[in-house]
């Protein structure tokens, strides 16, 4: 699914006007931004900032207004469409299926494929999760289950993968692994949209970063450009910048 | 091709498997007395229904308390099947098979509707919803005692042996060859069932129905899914129990019948087809071998017969305690994957398997605590520690989850 066929204007995901309320809350309001084709674009903020409700939102997980496109297409709206439109999706939580193994979990979204052994054999490896492939995923530790979860995300080839916090959790040497992943999935046409509060993760992986406060988008541009701006530094520590 | 192939083969282990240890219970019926043919009869009979409960519960995470009135549903469609035909001059296998198709499809039609409302509701509520159909049964029966006759219920009409075997075997060894072969059609078929795509999701949707949403499953379908082939499953073994006594009544799928279906599926392992197997025979040896040990003591005739009727209940309620002790988490569904859990690997850097303290900065916090990074607005310890089975996406609107 890695393969490039969007229409040459359309970017690979098109957030416009993204509104999201929760009975008087206006959680995201009005949040615009686009990631196109291999290209890794971070959303970050304080707690609260709105960043997981705009994945929810992309994902259809909440009712939202505004527009969400993939490659000039509506986004559906059903979870379970996301996967056939190329998208795909890490938790924060993982949302691992805890009573299956580690195979298991990665023949999920494959449904009905042809090829659907050889993609989870092909995954396994690269994951380097190869060795656990029958082992129930309830019982690997931490960093082994969430390359798992990273495993069954790529495993369907999206054009779209979304990370919910990947690096959550991880020691510095899984981190840098992580990183190679995301970059070669990139490089080979997939647009990646993170969330994360592992700052220097998010500096050295991303090529744009669009910052939420308050749910709305604060600041935008590369990664030297968001460090500078004030109106960040503001966000985070709640006093003014000087 | 390639995905027929080992799909293909997996389903022909499981129809080789079925069909051997149908043939074995087949055989074993020679060495029974009438009677104990007529109790492995009702054995394989209530077998079709807690495979089918177990299904239901065990993989896709739905608990039903009212598979007694699916099995009694299956019961009166094979017995007005079996009256209308009968009319029609109509008999032997044409009769049986009719009526088969007749109970298997009345069930099946109320477990989709079930379904329908289960992919609506979760944990008590459903369970109050089919524990209502249960005890709703009895007054639907008396309601419309024409067609169901009442409290009477309905009577079938008598099937014997076949001319070609009337010389070599007992009726109530026909019989028991009948539900075993029944059971064993029903029980391979959830068997392919659950091994194959569909339990796959199930056990997804059992385990996280958001994440499998996102991975593609659709959730309400898997559920509606589920409890429609619980439902023939039940109506099989209601159909052919029917086949068996030549009856169906309100008076035989109680309340309390229901509650032990379910007492039988968790003491024999949930998800469990063998446990299935195991708790089917219990129902009907269980009250069998507490009379004959009470006739034994030959205690007085009062107490013997409330000993009769309540023993066996204790035992399924003290058999039901001892399991959730002891195996809490799945009960006997945990006591497999304990047994085959990897030992950790070691490949992974600074892999730790708690959640990180967050005293210590330096370890890929989920909060910007290190290298200069900003500390997030009012930020709390809790916030500082990444949630290792918190899932984020729980608090995702319940009414707002894709069915």
């Amino acid at each position: 699914m890695t393969d490039d066929n969007s229409t040459p204007s359309s970017p690979r995901l098109e957030v416009r006007d993204l509104t999201v309320a929760f009975g008087g809350l206006t959680a995201v309001a009005g949040v615009s931004f686009d990631v196109e084709p291999g290209e890794i674009v971070a959303l970050i903020g304080p707690n609260g900032a709105g960043k997981t409700t705009v994945f929810n939102a992309v994902c259809a997980l909440v009712r939202r207004r505004g527009s969400v496109s993939i490659d000039g297409e509506p986004a559906p709206t059903r979870p379970s469409g996301l996967v056939g439109h190329g998208v795909s999706r890490t938790l924060q939580g993982l949302g691992l299926f805890s009573g299956l193994t580690v195979r298991e979990n990665l023949l999920v979204p494959l449904a009905s494929r042809a090829d659907r052994e050889a993609l989870v054999d092909r995954e396994l490896s690269r994951l380097g999760v190869a060795h656990v492939a029958h082992a129930p995923v309830g019982a690997l530790p931490y960093p082994e289950r969430k390359r798992v979860a990273l495993a069954r995300a790529l495993v369907v080839q999206p054009r779209l993968l979304l990370l919910d916090e990947p690096a959550g959790g991880l020691g510095s040497e899984d981190i840098a692994a992580l990183g190679a992943v995301i970059r070669e999935s990139a490089q080979a046409g997939c647009a990646v949209l993170l969330v994360e509060h592992h700052v220097d993760f998010v500096m050295s992986i991303a090529d744009r970063i669009v910052v939420l406060d308050f749910g709305q988008v604060i600041a935008r541009g590369t990664p030297d450009q968001v460090r500078d701006d004030p109106r960040v530094e503001e966000a985070y520590l709640g006093v003014k910048a000087a | 091709m390639n995905r027929l192939i080992p799909s293909m083969a997996r389903t022909t282990r499981i129809v080789v498997a079925g069909a051997i240890l149908t043939t074995i219970a087949i055989g074993g019926t020679f060495l029974l007395d009438p009677y104990r043919n007529y109790q492995l009869a009702t054995i394989a009979a209530i077998f079709c229904a807690t495979a089918g409960l177990t299904l239901l519960v065990g993989l896709s995470g739905q608990l039903s308390l009212g598979h007694a009135a699916l099995m009694a549903v299956g019961g009166y469609g094979y017995a007005l099947a079996n009256t209308v035909l009968t009319e029609a001059g109509i008999d032997g296998a044409l009769r049986f098979v009719i009526g088969m198709m007749a109970g298997v499809v009345t069930a099946g039609g109320l477990g989709l509707l079930l379904g329908l409302a289960a992919a609506r509701l979760q944990g008590p509520y459903l369970a109050g919803l089919t524990l209502a159909v249960v005890i709703a049964l009895p007054a639907v029966t008396a309601v419309f005692s024409g067609v169901l006759g009442g409290d009477e219920g309905l009577q079938t009409a008598y099937d014997g042996v076949p001319t070609l075997l009337r010389t070599a075997i007992a009726v109530e060894q026909w019989q028991a060859w009948v539900s075993i072969l029944v059971a064993g059609v029903v029980v391979t078929a959830l068997a392919i069932l659950a091994r194959g795509r569909l339990g796959l999701h199930m056990r997804a949707v059992r385990d996280d129905e958001v994440a499998a949403g996102l991975n593609g499953v659709r959730a309400g379908r898997v559920k509606v899914a589920a409890f429609t082939w619980s439902a023939v499953a039940a109506g099989a073994g209601g159909a052919v129990l029917c086949f068996v006594t030549q009856s169906v009544s309100p008076g035989a799928y109680t309340l309390a019948f229901s509650l032990l279906l379910v007492v039988a599926v968790v003491v024999g392992g949930l998800g469990s087809i063998g446990g299935a197997a195991i708790g089917s025979a219990l129902i009907v040896l269980l009250p069998w071998l507490i009379e004959t040990a009470a006739g034994t003591l030959e205690l007085p005739a009062g107490l013997e017969q409330r000993l009769a009727g309540n023993v066996a209940i204790l035992v399924f309620g003290a058999l039901l305690i001892m399991v959730a002790i002891a195996w809490p988490a799945r009960l006997a569904g945990a006591r497999r994957r304990t047994r085959t859990a990897p030992k950790p690997t070691g490949t992974i850097a600074d892999a730790t398997t708690t959640p990180r303290d967050p005293a210590v900065p330096d370890t890929g916090s989920a909060a910007p605590t290190r290298h200069g990074s900003p500390v997030p607005r009012g930020a709390r310890p809790d916030d500082l520690v990444a949630p290792i089975n918190a899932p984020d996406h729980k608090s995702v609107p319940a009414d707002q989850i894709e069915r």
